[in-house]
């Protein structure tokens, strides 16, 4: 074998533009899960209050993005929004935002799940020394809520991360766009190029969820214990 | 006479349409020890809830410290702070130790100084003996010492008014004591207090008078020597025999 098909990984500047477009995914995935948890915690923690209009208006936009797919949205928003409503935003920016709103929508149901379930009592408690509503969610049901929500937060994290490979369908530079213009510039020499770049990107989605998988696991079982 | 610190006045309360209250007249007087006595289900607990704003109620009137109570979100919260609730179940929160539970409503609720607060946290802590557990958390306590720290954060806010639901129910018999010592002192110290127990002896020990309830009906109010002495009612008598103490 003249070519051993490794080498298509580190011919040129090959590995350093694969592990670029890594990083872009993971701007997108970072920047989208901070603002999207923030947001979510707080559309979470109004869907607890009882006032049934905000309620309705929050559970249908939970009920929007998690029933439309990721990529109807990512084309939502990169193709239809800047025609019909003049918005101009790069194709990260959309990215982040549509991943962010996501996020929110998910998070917002975590948070949710997770402050129901405190006890009444502890409600009460805050209440009967006088806090008021925000100070109650902010000093007694908030920090109770957030160990039962961080295992199924890490698992939204690893989501977001693996659907940063749709990215590429509104040509985002990420890991996998690259990957493909490898293979692409390098078919005559190296023909079974796909199967290495293919297999690095494996491994780095790999090496970037599994942690996260393998820890959310680990405090899911010890909540088990406890519980 | 001098303006009492509470007065219920017709008070009406139901669940959807079940009618939990039943016209209730109830008054209290500043330093005065009432005990709220009853079968279990009479609606001890909702009238006591519905006296710092827990339950709504849809007819009838409070008037605390001669002023009536309008009932919202804001009001209560203001006058929450001069009515401290003490629950059967503690409801310490366990993700504060114990100063920070009792700080939380200084500090937060009332814009206390640190220094000041903390201070009379330590103070009220030492009066109930747990001084030296003041940066423990609430899962490395016993039942009794959760609910004596749950009756001092109460107390950190300074109210003028009390209320104490079945404080003693759920706590082994040894951990009784060390807790009915607590609401004893608060009595010599002239605290108002309304106090609902299964302890006979010590609802007569403290009573300066006795609400007895039933089906949601105030049967007796009647000072506490009498009502077990003397009880006015038959449903009172036979309560009293019941509990055998
Ligand atoms: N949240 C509620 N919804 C409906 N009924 C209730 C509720 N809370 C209490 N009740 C009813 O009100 C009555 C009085 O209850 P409660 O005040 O807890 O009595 P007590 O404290 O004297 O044992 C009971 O019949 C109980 O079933
Ligand atoms: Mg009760």
């Amino acid at each position: 074998m003249a070519h051993s098909g490794i080498n298509v990984l580190f011919a040129g500047q090959n590995f350093s533009r694969l592990l670029g477009g890594l990083w872009i995914s993971a701007k997108i995935s970072i920047v989208a899960l901070v603002i999207g948890i923030l947001l979510g915690v707080l559309l979470g923690a109004l869907r607890t209050v009882k006032n049934p209009l905000l309620r309705t208006i929050l559970r249908l936009y939970l009920e929007f993005f998690r029933i439309v797919p990721t990529v109807v949205l990512l084309f939502l928003f990169y193709y239809i929004l800047p025609k019909n409503f003049n918005v101009n935003l790069n194709a990260q920016a959309v990215a982040m935002l549509v991943f962010a709103l996501w996020v929110a929508a998910e998070m917002s149901d975590i948070v949710r799940g997770a402050l129901i379930s405190v006890p009444q009592h502890q409600k009460e408690a805050g209440l009967a020394i006088g806090l008021n509503g925000p100070q109650l969610y902010r000093y007694v049901l908030l920090p109770q809520a957030v160990g039962l929500m961080i295992p199924a937060t890490i698992n939204l994290m690893t989501r977001v991360i693996k659907t940063t490979s749709l990215l590429l369908l509104i040509s985002v530079m990420d890991v996998v766009n690259i990957g493909q213009q490898i293979i692409e510039a390098n078919r005559q020499q190296y023909p079974d190029g796909a199967f290495w770049i293919y297999g690095l990107i494996f491994i780095l989605y790999f090496l970037l969820c599994y942690p996260l998988s393998a820890w959310a696991r680990r405090l899911e079982q010890r909540q088990n214990n406890n519980a | 006479m001098a303006t009492p610190l509470l007065q219920v006045e017709h008070l009406e309360k139901s669940y959807g349409d079940v009618h939990i209250l039943h016209d209730i007249d109830l008054t209290i007087d500043t330093g005065s020890v009432t005990v709220l006595l009853g079968p279990s289900g009479s609606g001890k607990s909702t009238l006591i809830r519905c006296l710092n704003g827990l339950e709504d109620f849809q007819s009838g009137q409070l008037v605390f410290s001669g002023q009536p109570v309008v009932p919202s979100p804001k009001v209560w919260q203001q006058l929450r702070q001069k009515i401290g609730m003490v629950f059967q179940s503690y409801d310490l929160f366990p993700n504060l130790t114990v100063l920070d539970n009792i700080l939380l409503g200084p500090l937060k609720v009332q814009h206390r100084a640190k220094a000041e607060a903390t201070a009379q946290a330590i103070k009220l802590l030492k009066e109930v003996g747990l001084a030296e557990y003041q940066d423990a958390y609430p899962r490395q306590l016993s039942g009794g010492q959760k609910q004596r720290i749950a009756i001092v954060r109460a107390l950190a806010l300074n109210p003028e008014f009390m209320l104490f639901d079945e404080v003693t129910a759920s706590l082994d018999p040894e951990m009784v004591r060390g807790v009915l010592e607590v609401l004893r002192n608060l009595a010599q110290q002239k605290m108002t207090m309304l106090v609902v127990t299964h302890e006979m002896n010590f609802a007569r020990e403290i009573a300066d008078q006795v609400v007895f309830l039933e089906n949601g009906r105030i049967l007796e109010q009647t000072p506490g020597q009498q009502f077990f002495t003397n009880p006015q009612t038959e449903r009172a008598q036979i309560f009293l025999n019941s509990m055998d103490f």
